[in-house]
């Protein structure tokens, strides 16, 4: 009981804190966060009062104890709802705002939804909030499921996922609001920081405390992965978020760094958000679900730790490719590149694992349609993995920086590699972690991952056209020295390009949608009657045997 | 300790100390009786779906 009450007073000290940096802060923006601050704490408060098992404290004990004998799912299964919330969400606006960019007017002449407020909204939903739920998802998942042991420390477990969701919607409030510290990929200010700090903590607390009780003696390489990602998403967060507030009841900060150090600080940051947050986490995914769904171990496992260290020692010195021809020094653009170029090789000893753990099995990209989601992620991972390196070397640079090349580069790594990796993840996951005998429809994945694949060509193909036009068109000098092209002309030629990539996002979130629909009636405990995927025909003429001819003749 | 020294250090003693590290973790892989160790591993994934009944 005392306990109970100290955690109440706590969180009711919590939202008076809020309420009073509310009524004293310096700007708007500050007084909405505590605001919603106060609101979760208060929440969080009424929870902890009406939930508690007060019949157990009677008893003497706090808590019912929980049964070591199953998995700790409930923090999964509202992870997986939250990616797929989220996704959405993220999905919209990126629709929205590409949408934006073809017809101007949908910037609705309203400060909140202009294309520089939404475009922030849109990376972190889809990048922090749909791909790192689904990851703090998966990792809960798959770290219990490799070590046999139930998750370390309940309570936190479950603080990481809200704590999570109270950073996303701070960081999406304060985008629209405009408080932003203008890094890109780490745009929330300083207290929203401070926040993400404290959860990406305990979150790191309940993964190593999980593997420190394990019962299994080797840590399956995924966990490697997932530790990596991390690890150093935490020291790169903390380092790159270093800033000066003005006020401690303000949103406004300045960073520690000042110049070309705070781009390369930026870069080092962004590039192995990149690296670590969507490849090696994703990979986790790839190493674990690849080989449970296609019922065979991974291609080689010694790859596997060969990829793992090689990863780890090269993304790291990638970043200042990000960086070419500015003022960072020569040498460092060069180390970037170079970096990058070599780090092709792990990523592609990774895909080919990945894809060659179906060896023996191909049929199973024409039967299984989730199968089929993995194979076309890996794919994309190769060809973003490959399209990266070239793109960060300097002359390739040249041409395709500030284009629209890069985003379509970005968007083959995003809607193909992560996004496709954790669609196939959640189709797995739905079915196993609310007791489902099966999903409520493999055609409908199959319908989800073509409207997807089609959204992905369209979306980069289209950003191929657009980007290297842009860059020939700015560099084109006329027979007088002077460039051909003026800046708005080079924007009116890109309009059929952002109709085509507005149409291919378009059609990833209708797939998305399926996908919504899908896992809501698997949920709900419907199966959809269906002809199955595939039939082993069966010739009843052929299944006899030949008659009227004289079998083998015996030897003499 | 001066921006000049620190980036002698680091493309010298740094590097050096990171690549033997590296090299050391690549060859480890290689030891002797590890693609047996490697083959176990790879295979651990799907023990539940044996002993869970």
């Amino acid at each position: 009981m005392d306990t109970l009450l100290l955690k109440a007073g706590g969180w009711l000290a919590i939202v008076f804190f809020a309420f009073i940096a509310m009524v004293l802060a310096a700007d708007a923006g500050f007084a909405v966060h505590m605001a919603i601050i106060a609101l979760a704490a208060g929440i969080t408060l009424w929870v902890t009062i009406n939930k508690a098992d007060y019949a157990a404290i009677g008893r003497g004990i706090l808590k019912a104890p929980a049964d070591p004998g199953i998995y700790d799912d409930d923090p999964i299964r509202w992870g997986v709802i939250a990616t797929i919330f989220w996704g959405i969400a993220g999905f919209l606006v990126g629709l929205i705002i590409a949408l934006q960019l073809a017809f101007p007017v949908l910037n609705l002449n309203f400060e909140y939804t202009t294309f520089g407020r939404l475009r922030p909204l849109h990376t972190s939903a889809v990048i922090f909030a749909f791909g790192g739920n689904a990851l703090i998802a998966t990792s809960y998942y798959v770290v219990q499921r490799t070590c046999r042991a139930r998750l370390a420390f309940p309570g936190l477990a479950r603080f990481v996922f809200w704590g999570y969701q109270l950073f996303i919607v701070l960081a999406a409030t304060g985008y629209l609001m405009g408080v932003t510290q203008s890094k890109e990929y780490a745009e929330p200010e300083w207290y929203v920081d401070l926040w993400l700090t404290i959860v990406w903590l305990c979150y790191a607390a309940v993964f190593i405390g999980t593997i420190v009780r394990r019962s299994e003696p080797h840590i399956y390489v995924a966990n490697w992965f997932y530790l990596s990602f991390i690890l150093t998403i935490a020291m790169l967060h903390v380092v790159n978020g270093l800033s000066m507030p003005v006020s401690l009841l303000g949103s406004k900060s300045y960073a520690a760094f000042a110049g070309v150090q705070d781009a390369l600080t930026q870069w080092w940051y962004g590039h192995n958000a990149v690296g670590f947050f969507l490849t090696a986490g994703f990979l986790a995914m790839m190493y674990y679900f690849v080989p449970k769904q296609a019922e065979r171990p991974v291609y080689s496992y010694r790859l596997s730790i060969i990829h793992f260290w090689s990863l780890i020692f090269l993304y790291i010195w990638a970043g200042p490719h990000h960086l070419h021809y500015t003022a960072l020094p020569d040498w460092a653009q060069t180390l970037g590149m170079v970096f990058s170029v070599v780090l092709w090789m792990p990523s592609w000893g990774g895909m080919i694992n990945g894809l060659m753990t179906l060896n023996g099995a191909w049929d199973k990209i024409r039967t299984d349609p989730i199968i089929r989601m993995m194979v076309l992620a890996l794919a994309f991972y190769g060809m973003s993995t490959f399209e990266g390196p070239m793109m960060s070397i300097k002359a390739v640079n040249s041409l395709s920086h500030y284009t629209d090349w890069t985003i379509g580069h970005v968007h083959s790594g995003a809607l193909g590699w992560n996004g496709m990796i954790t669609f196939a993840c959640l189709y797995y996951l739905v079915p196993r972690l609310w007791g489902k005998e099966r999903l409520y429809s493999l055609r409908m994945v199959n319908w989800h991952f073509w409207l997807a694949t089609l959204g992905i060509v369209l979306y980069a193909a289209s950003m191929w056209v657009a980007g290297i036009m842009q860059g020939l068109m700015w560099r084109e000098y006329g027979d007088d020295g002077y460039l051909v092209y003026a800046f708005s002309e080079v924007v009116s030629a890109m309009l059929p390009m952002y109709l085509i990539r507005a149409a291919g996002g378009l059609l990833y979130l209708a797939g998305a949608i399926v996908l919504v629909y899908n896992v809501w009636m698997t949920i709900a405990g419907k199966q959809r009657e269906e002809k199955p995927m595939t039939e082993t025909p069966y010739d009843e003429a052929a299944d006899k045997p030949i008659v009227g001819k004289p079998a083998i003749e015996p030897a003499e | 300790m001066s921006y000049e020294a620190l980036r002698h250090f680091a493309d010298s003693w740094g590097l050096l100390f990171l690549g033997m590290i590296f090299l050391t973790m690549i060859g480890w892989t290689f030891r002797p009786g590890s693609g047996r160790k490697h083959e176990e591993a790879a295979h651990m994934i799907f023990e539940e779906d044996h002993d869970d009944g």
